[in-house]
Parts: C-alpha cells; sequence; structure tokens
C-alpha cells in the first residue's frame, strides 16, 4: 500500500536466493517463469534439431527410430506446456498488475504455487526420458498411448496434471485480479488489450484446463488400474480420447495465441505513435474468439466419421472473421503512423507477416475434402509451426524487447536484435515453408525415415537447414541479454514513451510497484500524463472509444 | 507530476468505473474454481453419454440388480441433500452473527459428511465382493468407479474444509461481516451435493 510506511533497512541479512525461492511478489515470480520457460524452449529446440537433422537426408543417420518418436512428441510437450503457456504466463504475471495498476496479484502465495506446480510437472515429463520415454506423440491418442508399456507416459500424464493445475491456478488468480484490483478509473473498456487477452486467456483456462485432466485421469486409469475408457474390448471408445482432448486442445490454441495478439496489440500503436485503431472492436474480436474456440474442437477430428462435417467446418471458417478484424485493425494501427523499427517492432511486423501464411494454410484445413487430403501430413506440421513459431514465439521476443527495460532498467541491444529477427524470420519461411509442399506431396507426420526417391529429399534438406537458422537465432539473444545485464541501468522509466501504466513508475518497479498513479481517463494514461497540456487542461477527460 | 493523484492501490476505492462494490476477491476466486471443477464433472459425465451412445447393451445386463436407486444410494442421497440444509442453515446463522448456531449447523454438516463415507465404504464393499464388480468389470465398472470416486474425493475435500472452518468457527473468528470462508465452504459444499444429484439421476435412476 502506498500509504503505508515500509520500513527502510532490511532487518537482517537473507540471502538472495533464499528471496527467490520464497518470494510472493508477481514481478519475481514473472521473472522466474520467464527464465524456467526460456530453459524449457532450448531443450525443445534441441529436440527440434534432433529431429530435423534426422530428416534432413534418406536412411537412419542420427538418433533413431525408437528416440524418435520419444523425440517428436516431446518437443510438442515442451513447446506447448512449458514454454509457450508458462512464458506468457510469466510475462502477464510481470506485467498485468502494473498495466491496471495494482500492488500485486490478487492472491500472490497461489501465484508462486503456481510456479513451483508448473517448475514440478515440467521437472518430471522431462524425466520420463529417463523411464523409457512417452513415445505416444503430444496428443497421446488411444489406443496408442494406454497400451504402451513405458513408465515414461505415466510420468506424462501426472506432469501435465501438474502443469494444467498450475495454468488453472494462475487463471483465476489473473480473473480476480483484473476484476477486483483495476486501479481507479480503469474500466473493463479502458484496459490495456494485453490485459484483455489474458483475461480471455485466463476464462479458456477455466473451462479447458479441467476437460483434459479428467481425460487425463481417464488415461491413467485406463493404464494403471485396468479401466476400459478407450479400449473396445471393454466396451469403451477410442475416439472418446480424441474428444476430450481436442475439447481442450482447440481453445488451448487460442490459450498459445492470445497474450501473443495482446503484446502486439500494445507494440503496434506505442511504436507507430497511434492509438490502436478500434480498440472496441478489438475487445469483442478477442471475446468472440475465446467463444468460438469451445466450438470447433473436431476440426481436428474430420477423418474419424464420427463428427457432423459441417458443423465443425462452418465454425472454423467464422473464426477468420473477428481474426480478420484484429489484422484489419493491426494494418490501420501502423497506417500513416510514425514507425519507428526498433527491434520489438520489427518482431511485431514479422509476427503480422508470418503468422497471415499460419491463419491462410489453417483456413485450408477447414475445407473438409482438402483435410481429408492433407490429414496428418506436413502440410499440418507447417501450419502449426506457422501459428506457434511465426505467432507465439515472434510475439514473446516482441515482448521480451519491449519490457526488458521494464523488468531490468536496461535495454536491449538492438544491433544484436536486428541479427537475431532476420535470422530467425528467415529461418521460420526456410524451415517451415517447404513443408506445405512435402505435405501436398503426400509426406506424413511423425515418420523418423523416408524413401529416397520419394521426391522430398532437397525440400527435407531445406528445412533442416532453415531450423538450425533458427537455432543460431537464440544465439544472439542470450549474448544479448549477457551483456546487456552488465551494463548500467540507464534505459529510465519510460524508453519507449509508452501509453500503459506499467511505465508510469520506475525501471525495475519497487517492490510495491507504485509510488503515485495517474489518474486513468482513457486507455493510454500515461500518454495523457505526457502530453496532458495540450489538450489545455491538465490532463484532457477522453471517454474510451471516443478517443479516436 | 503535478497531475498524479495519490491513491491506493484498487482496494475500496470509489471512483467511477472502480471494483469498489461486488464480489469478496477471495470469494469470487472461489467460485470461479468451483466454475472449473464443473467442468472436470462435465467432462466425466460427456465421457459417460459418449459410452453410452457408442456401446450396445449399456449398462450391460444383469447390472440393475445392484446398481440401483434403492440400494445405499438412496440413502447417501439423503444424507447429501439433508447436509445441504444443514450448511445452509449454519451460513444463515452467521450472516446473522450467531455464532453458536453456526458452530452447531457446521457440526451436523461434519457429521453427515463423514456418514456420507460410511455409506460409499458400504456401497463399494458389497459391490467389490458380493457383486463382483470392481473398476475393471468393462467399461461400465471403470465409468462408475470414476465418477463415484471422484465425487467422494471433492467430498472429503469438502469435509476437511468444513472441519477446518469449525475448528476457526469455535475459536470464535467469523462474524457477521467478516466470514468469507464459510461462504465460500457452503458454496462449495452446495456444488458436490449438486453434482452427486445428478450423479444419482443419471447413473441410478436413469441408468
Amino acid at each position: 500500500m502506498a500509504t503505508t510506511t515500509l520500513p527502510q533497512a532490511r532487518p537482517a541479512y537473507r540471502s538472495r536466493v533464499y528471496d527467490w525461492l520464497t518470494t510472493v511478489d508477481h514481478k519475481k515470480i514473472g521473472v522466474m517463469y520467464i527464465v524456467m520457460s526460456f530453459g524449457f524452449f532450448m531443450i525443445g529446440g534441441v529436440m527440434a534439431l534432433f529431429i530435423r537433422s534426422e530428416l534432413a537426408v534418406p536412411g537412419l543417420q542420427f538418433v533413431g527410430e525408437a528416440t524418435y518418436n520419444q523425440l517428436f512428441g516431446m518437443h510438442a510437450v515442451t513447446m506447448i506446456f512449458l514454454f509457450v503457456m508458462p512464458m506468457t504466463t510469466g510475462l502477464a504475471n510481470y506485467i498485468v498488475p502494473l498495466q491496471i495498476g495494482a500492488a500485486d496479484m490478487a492472491f500472490p502465495r497461489i501465484n508462486a504455487l503456481s510456479f513451483w506446480l508448473v517448475l514440478s510437472g515440467g521437472l518430471m515429463i522431462m524425466m520420463a526420458f529417463a523411464f523409457g520415454g512417452a513415445p505416444v506423440g503430444w496428443t497421446m491418442y488411444a489406443p496408442l498411448s494406454v497400451t504402451e508399456p513405458a513408465t515414461g507416459v505415466d510420468l506424462l500424464i501426472l506432469g501435465l496434471i501438474l502443469a494444467g493445475t498450475s495454468s488453472l491456478l494462475g487463471a483465476i488468480n489473473f480473473m480476480v485480479t483484473i476484476f477486483r484490483m483495476r486501479a481507479p478509473g480503469m474500466t473493463l473498456l479502458r484496459m490495456p488489450m494485453f490485459c484483455w487477452t489474458t483475461l480471455v486467456t485466463s476464462v479458456l483456462l477455466v473451462f479447458s484446463i479441467p476437460v483434459v485432466t479428467a481425460g487425463l485421469v481417464m488415461l491413467f486409469i485406463d493404464r494403471n488400474y485396468g479401466g476400459g475408457f478407450f479400449d473396445p474390448a471393454q466396451g469403451g471408445n477410442p475416439i472418446l480420447w480424441q474428444h476430450v482432448f481436442w475439447f481442450f486442445g482447440h481453445p488451448e490454441v487460442y490459450i498459445l495465441i492470445l497474450p501473443g495478439f495482446g503484446i502486439i496489440s500494445e507494440i503496434l500503436p506505442v511504436f507507430a505513435r497511434k492509438p490502436l485503431f478500434g480498440y472496441k472492436a478489438f475487445v469483442f474480436a478477442t471475446a468472440s474468439i475465446g467463444a468460438l474456440g469451445f466450438s470447433v474442437w473436431a476440426h481436428h477430428m474430420f477423418t474419424t466419421g464420427a463428427v457432423y462435417l459441417p458443423f465443425f467446418s462452418f465454425f472454423t471458417f467464422l473464426i477468420a472473421v473477428p481474426t480478420g478484424i484484429k489484422f484489419f485493425n493491426w494494418l490501420a494501427t501502423m497506417w500513416g503512423g510514425q514507425l519507428k523499427f526498433d527491434t520489438p517492432l520489427l518482431f511485431a511486423v514479422g509476427f503480422i507477416t508470418l503468422f497471415l501464411i499460419g491463419g491462410l494454410d489453417g483456413a485450408f484445413l477447414a475445407v473438409v475434402p482438402f483435410d481429408f487430403m492433407v490429414q496428418d501430413t506436413y502440410w499440418v506440421v507447417s501450419h502449426i509451426h506457422y501459428v506457434l513459431v511465426a505467432g507465439s514465439v515472434f510475439s514473446i521476443f516482441a515482448a521480451l524487447f519491449y519490457w526488458f527495460p521494464k523488468m531490468s532498467g536496461r535495454r536491449l541491444d538492438e544491433r544484436l536484435g536486428k541479427v537475431q529477427f532476420w535470422l530467425l524470420f528467415i529461418g521460420t519461411n526456410v524451415a517451415f515453408f517447404p513443408q506445405h509442399m512435402l505435405g501436398l506431396d503426400g509426406m506424413i507426420r511423425r515418420i523418423a525415415d523416408y524413401s529416397d526417391n520419394a521426391g522430398w529429399t532437397s525440400l527435407n534438406f531445406l528445412s533442416t537447414i532453415g531450423a538450425f537458422m533458427i537455432g543460431v537465432s537464440v544465439l544472439p539473444f542470450l549474448w544479448n541479454v549477457f551483456i546487456t545485464l552488465r551494463k548500467p541501468q540507464d534505459a529510465g522509466d519510460d524508453p519507449w514513451e509508452g501509453y500503459t501504466l506499467e511505465w508510469a513508475t520506475t525501471s525495475p518497479p519497487p517492490v510495491h510497484n507504485f509510488d503515485k498513479l495517474p489518474p486513468v481517463r482513457s486507455e493510454r494514461p500515461v500518454f495523457d500524463l505526457r502530453h496532458g497540456d495540450v489538450h489545455g487542461a491538465p490532463v484532457a477527460a477522453i471517454t474510451s472509444g471516443e478517443a479516436h | 507530476m503535478s497531475a498524479t493523484t495519490e491513491t491506493a492501490t484498487g482496494h475500496g476505492a470509489t471512483e467511477e468505473g472502480t471494483p469498489s462494490k461486488g464480489m469478496d476477491a477471495a470469494l469470487l476466486g472461489v467460485m470461479l474454481f468451483i466454475a472449473s471443477e464443473v467442468m472436470f464433472f462435465a467432462a466425466l459425465f460427456g465421457a459417460y453419454f459418449n459410452v453410452k451412445a457408442t456401446t450396445v447393451p449399456f449398462p450391460p445386463e444383469g447390472t440393475e440388480e445392484f446398481i440401483t436407486p434403492f440400494g445405499p444410494a438412496l440413502l447417501i442421497t439423503i444424507v447429501l441433500v439433508l447436509s445441504s440444509f444443514t450448511m445452509q442453515w449454519a451460513t444463515m446463522r452467521i450472516r446473522k452473527g450467531d455464532r453458536r448456531g453456526m458452530n452447531r449447523g457446521l457440526a451436523i454438516t461434519l457429521a453427515l459428511g463423514v456418514a456420507f463415507f460410511g455409506l460409499v465404504a458400504y456401497e463399494y464393499y458389497v459391490l467389490i465382493t458380493h457383486d463382483d464388480f470392481g473398476i475393471n468389470s468393462g467399461v461400465y465398472g471403470t465409468l462408475f468407479y470414476t465418477m463415484t470416486g471422484f465425487h467422494g474425493a471433492h467430498v472429503l475435500g469438502g469435509v476437511i474444509g468444513i472441519a477446518v472452518v469449525l475448528a476457526r468457527g469455535l475459536n470464535g473468528q467469523f462474524s457477521a461481516k467478516h466470514h468469507s470462508a464459510v461462504e465460500a465452504i457452503h458454496y462449495y459444499w452446495h456444488f458436490v451435493d449438486i453434482v452427486w444429484v445428478v450423479l444419482f439421476t443419471v447413473i441410478y435412476v436413469l441408468r
């Protein structure tokens, strides 16, 4: 609380390690989330390099089929559940309370619990490698996942339940924080877009995570207690697994990308020196993507013959509408703006360019006959990587460059950032664009080898080169963080001349976040504070939505 | 910085557009948690209906002899529904500031919760030893034990919660104004009871 007098000196020496291990400060927890997920990002990346090395040329030269089968599933699990989800949670942990002008999350201790749960879950999932691995793919389809004898699969199931519980508690925490702890004057329709996307993501998590938890419990019972949920011999139904999995799995893809949409919507207006175009339309598009996300799960199951195709095809196309609104708004935000091509904007523009490809090749998949043709081919692999690498990863790097000065008081090096961006941008396209062609050529996913007369060799080799470019692109970033953290804290409180409340406090912020809060009269309180005198009054009262 | 105002951070603020009224943060958290629990049981019921729609005959013939609405399940239903009323009574007492009445209500609810476990243990015991019906007796057995078992686990959570709240009540920690823990556990307990009523209807009555 700003009004409470805080003791000026620490009563006794406590080690910094102890401080971090026991902290309930949302900023420290956020940083721990970010560091942990970046570690898992590199582990998952190394797995990807193993996979691509094996596929570079025909024949089995590198890892062999057994290891390969463990790697492709673990790569996906690591990247989705241990990198993108905790990374966006970490960013939201740090930024959301600052953006709404709160002192912390609503439940700081549950917040710490969430972090330690996902870390335990992650370690448990990694332990699977020591217990026969989990060669069942990240989708864990029955009956393979039931009959696979390796104990690693059980560790994977339990680890995912822990990580899911962490996400669930985190989501409840974000929702309560956003609903109950906003600064005076900050109505829901004056909230920064990143808070909005975090809110919608949290709603999706609260309603989808329990479903997959139930599914994982069923799988665990089938595997260990002789249950028959997914066993036709006992009257069960293997397709049931696909229903419970994808009922979670499709909202999950919006859980992975919506925070990215929010990040891009924070960065574009600041670097174009304009307000976000169509703020309210953006809010409603976000909410409708969330709602529609629950009505499309069976488009992953077109070829099972067990679902009503026209319904799920129609709703899948429908999601393109709010997504299109977002694209329109992003372009209109940049239109006529004074674009400042610093690294955050580079990543944001890279996101818009490449995510469009991922959106379009996804729309192809909504066409039922086309989906029948490319089911389980590299077309799908290409699509998922264009939305997850070009979408989530680009937005995450944009966010790291954008908010690093707030978290550390130092700006990351622009030149190294640009080197990293171009390596990643070119690498992403070289790695994943050829996979469209491979998919159309009929190369199915999850195979360790292919015939040398299939005509897939050169495209696969190209894809492997791209994958290694992506791998190399991480090195300038690590070096950048290393040298920047050794520099003095010279970034200032507001290096980008930002619009939202996190820029109204010091960099890094004090434990209680704000000594003073500016009044909130629009969705750009810090802009109002800076330019208040231009409008005559100390701060012009602008009603949200009428500002532009 | 003349344009800034000194302010507390979020709590009890009164300016337009701020969350000054409405639900207590902890209670809102509990409600959202219950919402997620609803989805957990929805998935289990979804599995039940999915199997029911794809498997013939379902439930298997012969099971109507021991999965019947007139066995221990009826007693369980009576016990749990009764406990919902006593829980509601306890909550209404503390809203009026009657700590003693609340403690009595909580104690009776706790006793009924414990009675539930006695009944479930008896039912499971008879089913397993007498009727040879276990979790691995085909998908019907798996569904039956998973759904009733997870419901039981949630009752256990509720009973522990009630015990904690009762202990705090006996310490005199609650008043008409400050009793969010009582409100929270009472929401949760009603939720657990409603799940049982649906379970009873779907598994025992409608089959």
